[in-house]
């Protein structure tokens, strides 16, 4: 199939930037959509111009490193799939596509496609990490887990990483990210001890990166390629309520 | 910086003001639309009613004051959060589709404006009377205390366009509500998947009755059913 591509270059992160149109020949279907990216830039070298920069690790859905918005959805619009798990078989011939950088105010585009996502790693950094006990390891059965418990904070606990919900929120918001992390921790035994700290800590720094905040518009669950559950960011409004009470500091 | 200050500057904690102000003021908009709907018993039925709040001032401002407190709270947190969500997308997509197009999510912004606008319309309409040559709250007839809303209520809608936006405001109220009242629970932590389809329903039903209820006075009225 051939399709015409719009994609977002940008030299740098102090380049305004600008849309290009690139024809993308001989797409087979069953390329994933960064293999069909991969061609394009092979015809572009072979042109000994700049091939389109993006980013790209795994290429089996479970890093969180690539992500762009396609046609207006991140990871475009087939749902719980990444971007390189995205095959050209969801497109037709003669399809126009929009591909364009995650934007958020705390995603900077360093180049083309490639966006700057450490605030997320600064998040994690200001919370997202339980007590280690020193010594030998635990017994497996030491430290009982509801089966209940073990299963959300499993399910929280898949997020990559990608951003995608940030790209898909109207207010670039982080929550579903920071409420996974608070989630996946904060029901296990082992996050107990900084459960109430986490909370208040991870939301300090998600607000200070000006991330916006959660309208409950629900549309980062939908693009999220791992399905996280709206309902992390409920969970981590209560335990941000219950921090108010459990804090001691004036 | 207190714990306080902190609590109000985050995105969670004015979330938190926005949802408890709103769960006032959708109680006072329920109680509104019950004592409002009495104008169908009869005139006299609405009147008593308003003459038993008229007659009682301070009860009456001690409500008032807590109103405006919730609507200054839920304006204030909402135009930080706006202000904090426009700043957090600076470069906007050049194309955008959304997973989903449910619309009473996409207009909380313009309709909680539209209702506010309607608000102040509203409270010169009947409470300050200030768009009525002939509108008189409640005066002393021979040593009774006696209040006329069933007759400003009549007046009041003379003029179609009137009623037509209080009808307008109303769906974009019914609207506000779909989303907010689930919403609320949401962000006042009541996010387990047993409340959250109760929730879910008692939005759209409070929306919903909200909406026919405050509507069905000005359509009553215009139609002639109420005169």
């Amino acid at each position: 199939m051939n399709l015409k591509l719009h994609v977002w270059r940008q030299k740098g992160p102090k380049d305004k930037g600008r849309f290009e149109t690139y024809d993308a020949t001989d797409v087979l279907e069953d390329m994933s959509f960064l293999e069909m990216l991969d061609v394009v830039n092979d015809g572009l070298e072979a042109e000994g111009r700049e091939p389109i920069a993006f980013e790209s690790d795994c290429r089996e859905g479970i890093c969180g490193a690539c992500g762009c918005m396609i046609n207006g959805q991140p990871h475009g619009h087939k749902a719980r799939t990444t971007t390189c798990q995205l095959h050209m078989r969801e497109f037709s011939d003669g399809d126009e596509i929009v591909i364009e950088p995650f934007r958020a105010k705390a995603f900077p585009v360093i180049k083309d496609l490639v966006v700057d996502r450490s605030s997320f790693d600064r998040i994690i950094q200001s919370g997202g990490f339980i007590t280690a006990r020193s010594g030998s390891a635990p017994d497996a059965n030491a430290i009982p887990v509801a089966k209940v418990e073990a299963d959300r904070a499993f399910d929280a606990a898949t997020c990559i990483g990608c951003g995608a919900c940030v790209a898909s929120c109207p207010n670039a918001s982080a929550m579903l990210f920071t409420g996974a992390k608070i989630t996946h921790l904060g029901l296990l035994p082992q996050g107990q001890p900084e459960r109430y700290l986490r909370v208040d800590k991870m939301v300090s720094q998600m607000d200070s990166e000006d991330f916006g905040h959660c309208g409950n518009f629900g549309e980062c669950t939908l693009a999220c390629p791992k399905s996280i559950s709206l309902d992390v960011i409920a969970q981590m409004n209560t335990d941000y309520i219950t921090a108010q009470f459990k804090g001691r500091d004036i | 910086m207190s714990w306080l200050s902190r609590f109000l500057r985050s995105t969670i904690g004015q979330k938190i003001v926005m949802a408890a102000s709103g769960l006032m003021l959708v109680g006072f908009v329920l109680a509104h639309m019950v004592g409002n709907l009495q104008i169908f018993i009869g005139a006299d039925a609405l009147n008593t009613y308003a003459a038993m709040m008229q007659g009682n001032q301070g009860p009456l401002w001690v409500a008032r004051l807590g109103l405006l407190g919730a609507i200054g709270a839920h304006i204030w947190s909402a135009v930080k959060l706006t202000i904090a969500a426009k700043g957090a997308r600076p470069v906007a997509y050049k194309k955008r589709s959304w997973f989903d197009e449910r619309y009473a999510v996409r207009t909380m912004r313009v309709g909680g404006m539209i209702v506010g606008a309607f608000i102040v319309f509203h409270l010169l309409h009947f409470t300050v009377g200030y768009f009525e040559g002939g509108f008189q709250h409640c005066a002393d007839i021979n040593g009774v205390f006696t209040c006329f809303a069933y007759q400003n209520v009549i007046g009041g809608f003379a003029n179609p366009l009137v009623g037509v936006f209080y009808i307008v405001a109303q769906v974009f109220l019914g609207l506000h509500l779909t989303h907010g009242v689930w919403s609320m629970t949401r962000t006042l932590g009541f996010g387990n998947p047993r409340f959250d389809l109760i929730a879910r329903k008692v939005a759209m039903v409070v929306g919903l009755i909200i909406t026919i209820g405050n509507c069905s006075i000005p359509v009553a009225v215009m139609a002639g059913y109420l005169n």
